[in-house]
């Protein structure tokens, strides 16, 4: 028997995924496709924004050692990050195993997506290699045409990962919420010691090698810690 | 200083080759990188050429442009106004080709030194800090995206406008001091936010295990640690799939 209720879920969903996927690099690349972002909007389209932000904060967290840097590959967070959200969301009174199921979710999409983002720059790099005598001839029509069938692809991509993702994702996240037995406190202190540590990884990367960074660190964490034990 | 006295880009060709570079990645691929985007940006001012888009000079031009190229891609607007300006004033296409070859390095480096290790980090780590300081979603989110992207389409604009005005000697505005020294004052500045970010969000996203919290900056501290050691041989993001996969199969099986 088939959920229509779940199969109307997933269209804006997939539109979502599928703007957001395609923001990640080819249009506009305006970080609307960062989780922060990304998952929020996801929970706002569930009805519960504060949920999809919650996520979004911690997958930001883990994000921030994947910046996508020159031709490198990284995992394709736009479409993940709503894939996230959004299980995420359905559960605002957020059961023991919500969080650390949807992140597991962000992040396994994360993952596909980044390998679907290589396989869709190769098969660019064969629509090009078949326009090749066009281009060589300096035919207009064919540079404008690869560049709008690339992003109609990415779209696609975006969109479908989204559906296929959450389809399959949100029942099984759905299951594993029942049969969770790990405290309550003690999941949510998983996920925030897992995404804290990446994200303090990443900031020594990024910063390490910048004269006096490490001072400003140092100060910066001490007024954040501060702060923290204050509230 | 400008090349030769500069000649007037229309409005609607400036609009539509800025419109164009939000999508120059478009067509990316491992073979030709960004150039396919690079042609799909100056096609509008190619139609400016004697002739129009019908001449021999345009498709010329527009296969000269459309071939490999890399650059970051949002300083790709300065070689995007350069490149229109040279093909316009009618530079040898040899010159053109060593140009373009000359520009791939810097625009690449400083845009990724500036941008993705410097301005992205930055802003991330602002709204991060709002968000644990308790701000709303709407808040969160609209900071960052307002923060970010005023940044963002400042340096695309800044881009195209400079390479148009200097056309083939635009390396020396390359020696602007936010592109010299803006990665080293941002990274500061990032380091800073980085270290009060991440407590402020550790606060908000830990919830009911608050109780816990010292014991889980101990383990930050820990973990953070290792994964720095670990750098090269496994991603942080990766580590943690598979310790939240094998920490679910647990909670769940048990």
């Amino acid at each position: 028997m088939i959920d229509w209720a779940h199969f109307v879920e997933l269209i804006p969903l997939g539109l979502l995924g599928g703007v957001l996927g395609l923001d990640v690099v080819s249009f506009p690349q305006a970080m609307i496709s960062r989780p922060l972002v990304a998952s929020t909007m996801a929970g706002a389209l569930i009805g519960e924004a504060p949920s999809g932000l919650l996520l979004g904060a911690a997958l930001e967290l883990i994000a921030l050692e994947t910046l996508p840097f020159g031709a490198s590959r990284y995992p394709e967070w736009g479409s993940a990050s709503v894939v996230g959200g959004a299980i995420f969301a359905t559960y605002p009174s957020h059961p023991a195993g919500s969080m650390p199921l949807a992140a597991l979710a962000a992040l396994a999409t994360t993952w596909v997506g980044g390998w679907t983002m290589v396989k869709l720059r190769q098969r660019n790099a064969v629509w090009a290699g078949r326009k090749r005598e066009a281009l060589e001839a300096g035919a207009r029509g064919s540079v404008v045409s690869l560049q709008l069938r690339g992003m109609t692809a990415d779209f696609i991509r975006g969109a479908g990962l989204t559906v296929i993702a959450y389809a399959l994702l949100a029942p099984l996240a759905a299951k594993c919420v029942k049969l969770w037995s790990a405290d309550a406190r003690i999941s949510r202190c998983v996920i925030v010691a897992l995404a804290a540590s990446v994200a303090g990884g990443a900031a020594w990367k990024l910063f390490h090698s910048t004269a006096g960074a490490r001072w400003f660190f140092v100060g910066g964490l001490g007024v954040g810690l501060f702060m923290l034990f204050l509230r | 200083m400008p090349a030769t006295e500069r000649p007037a880009l229309p409005f609607r060709t400036r609009l539509g080759i800025f419109v164009r570079l939000l999508a120059i990645q478009g067509a990316w691929n491992y073979e030709t990188l960004l150039g396919n985007g690079i042609g799909f940006c100056i096609e509008p001012a190619l139609r400016l050429l004697p002739g129009g888009r019908h001449s021999p000079e345009f498709h010329a031009a527009l296969a000269r442009e459309s071939r490999y190229f890399n650059a970051h891609p949002y300083l790709a607007s300065v070689a995007v106004g350069a490149l229109a300006r040279a093909e316009l004033d009618g530079e040898p296409p040899e010159r053109i080709e060593r140009f373009r070859t000359a520009l791939c390095g810097p625009l690449g480096s400083v845009g990724d030194r500036l941008i993705w290790a410097g301005w992205l980090p930055f802003c991330s780590l602002l709204s991060l800090a709002l968000f644990g300081l308790g701000a709303r979603a709407l808040a969160v989110v609209g900071f960052f995206l307002l923060a970010y992207n005023a940044g963002h389409f400042a340096l695309r604009v800044w881009g195209l406008n400079t390479g148009w005005s200097h056309g083939l000697r635009v390396a020396s505005a390359l020696g602007n001091p936010v592109l010299r020294r803006g990665p080293q004052q941002i990274g500061r500045l990032a380091a800073l936010a980085t270290g009060i970010a991440i407590p402020l969000a550790l606060g908000r996203i830990i919830g009911p295990g608050r109780s816990l919290l010292g014991l889980v900056l101990v383990a930050v501290a820990l973990g953070a640690t290792v994964i720095v050691r670990l750098q090269g041989r496994i991603e942080g993001w990766r580590l943690s799939l598979v310790l939240l996969a094998a920490f679910s199969l647990f909670a769940v099986l048990r």
